[in-house]
């Protein structure tokens, strides 16, 4: 019934990489000093994410943080997310949300990935972009972000 | 004797054959369809009375002199004659077609609530409901300052009569519960219940969404006021459904839509409106889906609503005994009268990972809140996975399922 390429498909999905942070997400927690804070809400599965942000006079995002609850494809993007951000510019910051977004919502091919900031590793995350219903989860983190530098205390749903 | 459960039974397991929907690949996997509660498949006899009257059939109905205008009303009006022996309602002016349960709750909430309640009375619900038998009753009491209030659920997910019972004060206006629990299966004593409400002379709603699918239903012999339900759950199309209310309550009970259909004569000054069951169903109706309606009625009965009830208690016996085999597997409700609706968790997999893994093996369950958020609040959950049965599944299914469970469980090791 269940057969070999059936295994590797769901492989894709699930790989090493992201039920590696699903079980053990970095950064989780609150950041107590935070500057910027915003809600992630996704109504249709009922993840929800608090993102924390302390970003210094220099406008560079020193410390990221997150809690909340999910699938394993939003905790683990939640946790990549947060690696990927961590001294990393707000405008830089703002660019790799549009990049990922952009990446898992259509089919952009890896050249199109924003030069200069390393994203290699979260085409881990590919694999949602054969699952529709999915990718929601995975862009969650993402446009939490996204409302968080817009406006230091938002919500960002993915509806 | 409701003239439902006279009827001879076909043999059962023949009836897959019936639901062209279920005779597909899915992902590489001949389709497993575990999610008849959200939605059931339709029998071909459904697609094809839609077909026919969309191909041969189709004009407005009440209204044109013509021969397909007569067409079409006799078989929009026959379907509810359908609907009315198959709840077996006293009179086919209590059949008020709606566009499903949502819709008929909340007309009742709008037309027989909103000009009864003052400030201070209640409204009782449990636990269980489903969004469509809370939210309606929420915008009701905020537009006439009643109060919504709650009865608890144990563990199992069955309502606690005591203290349902303590509720029902001279305040409460409206009882509206569910005939069966969407999220968790459990099969309320509704007979008891009704009766409970009655003695003290409270009105009484009863959800039968996930009622009339699995058992055979007399409105009559319930003894509640208003018993509503969706033709899509019943292997009807979607965008159908039924209020049944008692023709004294529905007489009093002032329009809840405005429009053509529901009025006998129109002019600037006054509006006459139209009878019973019309007074309620204005613009031109759903009358190709209400066909559909009328043919999923038919195929019901002619399987028989006994044996279906039957087979999907063996079934669901089968399935809980399965579940509980496999590892990691925590049953969610688990009430001692059920309907074929099994929720559970596995292991701390998110459901919603679970729905797709399972789905790529073909498999289709329903993952998440189901609707019933508080149901998962009260179980400390965000969702779980859910199997629901219909009258087509087989044991096969079942084990289909467990292997799907079982590989989900490695990948998550």
């Amino acid at each position: 019934m269940t057969g070999v390429s059936d295994n590797s498909e769901l492989k894709d999905l699930y790989r090493e990489l992201i039920l590696d942070h699903a079980r053990k997400p970095r950064n989780f927690g609150r950041l107590e000093n935070a500057t910027h804070v915003a809600e992630g809400i996704n109504p249709l599965c009922g993840d929800k994410l608090s993102l924390y942000l302390l970003v210094d006079s220099e406008q560079r995002i020193t410390e990221a943080g997150f809690e909340g609850s999910g699938c394993a494809i939003s905790m683990a993007s939640a946790s990549l997310m947060t690696e990927t951000i961590s001294d990393l510019s707000v405008t830089d910051a703002d660019t790799c949300y549009k990049a990922v977004t952009t990446r898992l919502a259509t089919n952009t091919s890896d050249s199109e990935l924003e030069p200069g900031i390393d994203l290699s590793y979260l085409k881990a995350l590919d694999g949602v972009r054969e699952y529709p219903s999915r990718v929601k989860c995975a862009t969650l983190a993402w446009h939490a972000l996204h409302a968080a530098l817009s406006d230091s205390q938002a919500t960002a749903t993915t509806e | 004797m409701n003239r439902a459960q006279t009827k001879p039974a076909a043999d059962i397991a023949r009836c897959r054959d019936d639901f062209p929907g279920l005779h597909q690949d899915v992902n590489g996997h001949p389709l497993v369809y575990l999610d008849s509660a959200a939605s059931a498949q339709q029998p071909a006899a459904v697609i094809d009375a839609v077909a026919r009257y969309q191909r041969e059939d189709h004009a407005n109905v009440h209204r044109g002199v013509h021969t397909l205008s007569h067409r079409a009303t006799e078989l929009y009006e026959g379907a509810r004659d359908k609907l009315c022996d198959f709840v077996n309602a006293a009179s086919r002016a209590e059949i008020i077609l709606t566009s499903g349960t949502t819709d008929a709750i909340n007309l009742v909430a709008q037309s027989y609530c909103r000009p009864l309640l003052q400030p201070g009375d209640q409204v009782l619900i449990s636990w269980l409901e489903h969004h469509s038998n809370i939210v309606p009753w929420q915008l009701v009491c905020e537009q006439t300052g009643a109060e919504l209030i709650v009865a608890p659920i144990n563990d199992r997910g069955e309502i606690e009569l005591d203290q349902l019972q303590a509720l029902m004060t001279e305040r409460v206006k409206l009882l509206a519960i569910g005939h069966v629990s969407n999220a968790l299966g459990t099969i309320n004593p509704i007979h008891d219940i009704i009766a409970m409400a009655k003695k003290l002379g409270i009105a009484v709603l009863v959800d039968g969404a996930q009622g009339v699918p699995h058992m055979s239903v007399d409105v009559q012999a319930l003894g509640c006021d208003f018993y509503a339900f969706s033709g899509h759950k019943m292997f009807g199309p979607t965008g159908t459904g039924v209020l049944w209310a008692r023709e004294t309550l529905l007489e009093k009970m002032p329009p809840y839509k405005g429009g053509g259909d529901m009025i006998l004569e129109v002019s600037f000054d006054k509006t006459v409106f139209n009878e019973l069951p019309y007074k309620f169903e204005a613009g031109t109706p759903n009358i190709s889906g209400t066909i559909g309606l009328g043919a999923a009625v038919d195929y019901l009965l002619g399987v028989g609503l006994h044996s279906i009830y039957e087979h999907e208690k063996t079934l669901h016996s089968y399935m809980v005994r399965q579940l509980a085999d496999v590892d990691g597997v925590r049953l969610i409700g688990t009430a001692n009268e059920q309907a074929s609706v099994q929720s559970f968790m596995l292991n701390d997999v998110h459901p919603h990972d679970l729905g797709t893994i399972l789905d790529h093996q073909g498999v289709a369950v329903r993952t998440g809140h189901h609707c019933a958020m508080p149901v998962m609040q009260r179980f400390g959950l965000p969702g779980t996975t859910r199997a629901s049965l219909g009258l087509y599944n087989n044991a096969d299914d079942i084990d289909r399922l467990v292997t799907g469970l079982e590989k989900a469980r490695q990948l998550f090791a």
